[in-house]
């Protein structure tokens, strides 16, 4: 018997280029970074990765990395 | 400046107590899907799915997380995963641990709460008494996000959603009670804020053989009416007001965890969870009061049964 099914295959940008939503970029600051890793473990995207670089293309801005960045090292910046 | 360095970095370890080499660096939820900016939700999944591991077969019922995997024929999830019906989630897991014997293989179904609370209840409630060898994971906006925003069984007192607009006069279920009167092996209530405790309560649940069961609660800005950047930290402050208990129950013994433990000592008031929020902003005086006391309650009764 032949069964029918829809199957979807694991696609970065399965909804297209998120980053496209931003209305703010998050900047990172190095100077002002303690390396603490707020940013990366609440990031609901995981666009910013262990080494601490931003996604642009899938950032969402939701601005979540600046909310909790301890020492205020993240700036949301508007986007042009 | 060295100093400076050092003393900031312990006293962020004291406040969440994890350091972030004991996170998994795979992500198993692709970058690029189509949850809202800021949701709480893809927070709890992402760490849910660090601490599984790879060997996880996933089922997603019907959901906000089944409409984020993005759009056919392409998915975010690089994990075997089956999309099941609203009211099935649990039950399609008995199926498929029927099918995948291998205790090394973590069977894991995600619902949203209507999909918990409501509709997928009976499911759930068989799925346990049968025994099955699976994690339930309810994670809890609230209300039913995917359709727009209507009352669930789950949405608390004096909120409004597009079905009570003059906010809900019912009170919370408590669904991780519920799961708890099957006398089911292991079963916590967790938060996206404190995404180690959430990631210890996960590996914990796995390595338990039988049903087990996560109450995850998420904030979700557009649902709550908060900014995106703001789920985070009303995660937190539902934690600190005690309007949501974070504790383990394994074998019937409950078990508080450490940040409810604290904010039961001190409670913030509940106002202070409430007002941040825009869906309580028709609340009245009276019910803000009765919602304290509800609250109060709950701490009195919780510090009865652990004897805090
Ligand atoms: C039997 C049935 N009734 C209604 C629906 C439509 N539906 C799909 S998802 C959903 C809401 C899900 O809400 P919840 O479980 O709370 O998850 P959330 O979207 O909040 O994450 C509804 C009503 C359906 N798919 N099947
Ligand atoms: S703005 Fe949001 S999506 Fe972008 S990196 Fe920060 S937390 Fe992640
Ligand atoms: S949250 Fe702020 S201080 Fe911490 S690692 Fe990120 S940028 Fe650095
Ligand atoms: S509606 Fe809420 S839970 Fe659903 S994707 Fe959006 S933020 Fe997440």
């Amino acid at each position: 018997m032949k069964v029918k099914m829809a199957i979807s295959y694991p696609t970065v940008g399965a909804s297209g280029r998120t980053g496209d939503w931003r209305v703010f970029r998050p900047v990172i600051n190095q100077k002002l970074c303690i390396h603490c890793y707020n940013c990366y473990v609440f990031c609901p995207e995981g666009t910013i990765s262990p080494e601490l670089g931003v996604d642009y293309e899938y950032c969402k801005g939701c601005g979540i990395c600046a909310n909790e960045c301890p020492s205020k090292a993240i700036r949301m910046v508007k986007e042009e | 400046m060295v100093l400076v360095f050092v003393m900031s970095a312990d006293k962020f370890k004291d406040r969440h107590g994890f350091w972030t080499n004991t996170i998994a660096r795979e992500e198993y939820i692709l970058k690029g899907n189509s949850s809202c900016p800021g949701c709480t939700a893809m927070i709890a999944l992402r760490h849910i799915f660090k601490a599984a591991g790879p060997d996880t077969f996933v089922l997603v019922g019907a959901c906000c997380a089944v409409v984020c995997e993005g759009v056919y024929p392409n998915t975010c999830m690089a994990l075997p995963t089956l999309d099941t019906a609203f009211a099935c989630t649990a039950a399609m897991a008995s199926g498929v641990r029927a099918a995948v014997t291998d205790r090394g293989i973590n069977v894991i179904a995600i619902a949203g709460d209507g999909g918990t609370v409501d509709i997928g209840i009976q499911a759930l409630s068989g799925a346990i008494e049968r025994n099955t060898d699976f994690l339930y994971v309810c994670y809890d906006n609230e209300a039913y996000g995917n359709t727009g925003m209507q009352r669930s069984g789950s949405t608390p007192f004096g909120a409004s959603t597009t079905t009570t607009p003059f906010g809900k006069k019912e009170d919370k279920k408590d669904i991780a009670a519920i799961v708890g009167a099957h006398n089911i092996p292991y079963m916590a209530t967790a938060c996206p804020s404190y995404p180690m405790d959430l990631e210890r309560k996960v590996k914990r649940a796995l390595s338990i053989e039988g049903p087990k069961f996560l109450h995850v609660l998420t904030p979700c800005p557009p649902g709550w009416r908060i900014s995106a950047d703001k789920g985070v930290e009303v995660g937190r402050l539902a934690v600190r007001s005690c309007s949501f208990f974070l504790y383990e129950m394994e074998n019937r013994e409950l078990f508080m965890s450490k940040p409810s433990i604290d904010a039961m000592k001190n409670p913030i008031p509940l106002r202070d969870y409430l007002s941040v929020q825009g869906r309580f902003s028709r609340m009245s005086e009276e019910d803000m009061k009765l919602a304290q006391e509800k609250v109060n309650a709950n701490i009195a009764y919780y510090r009865e049964v652990c004897g805090i």
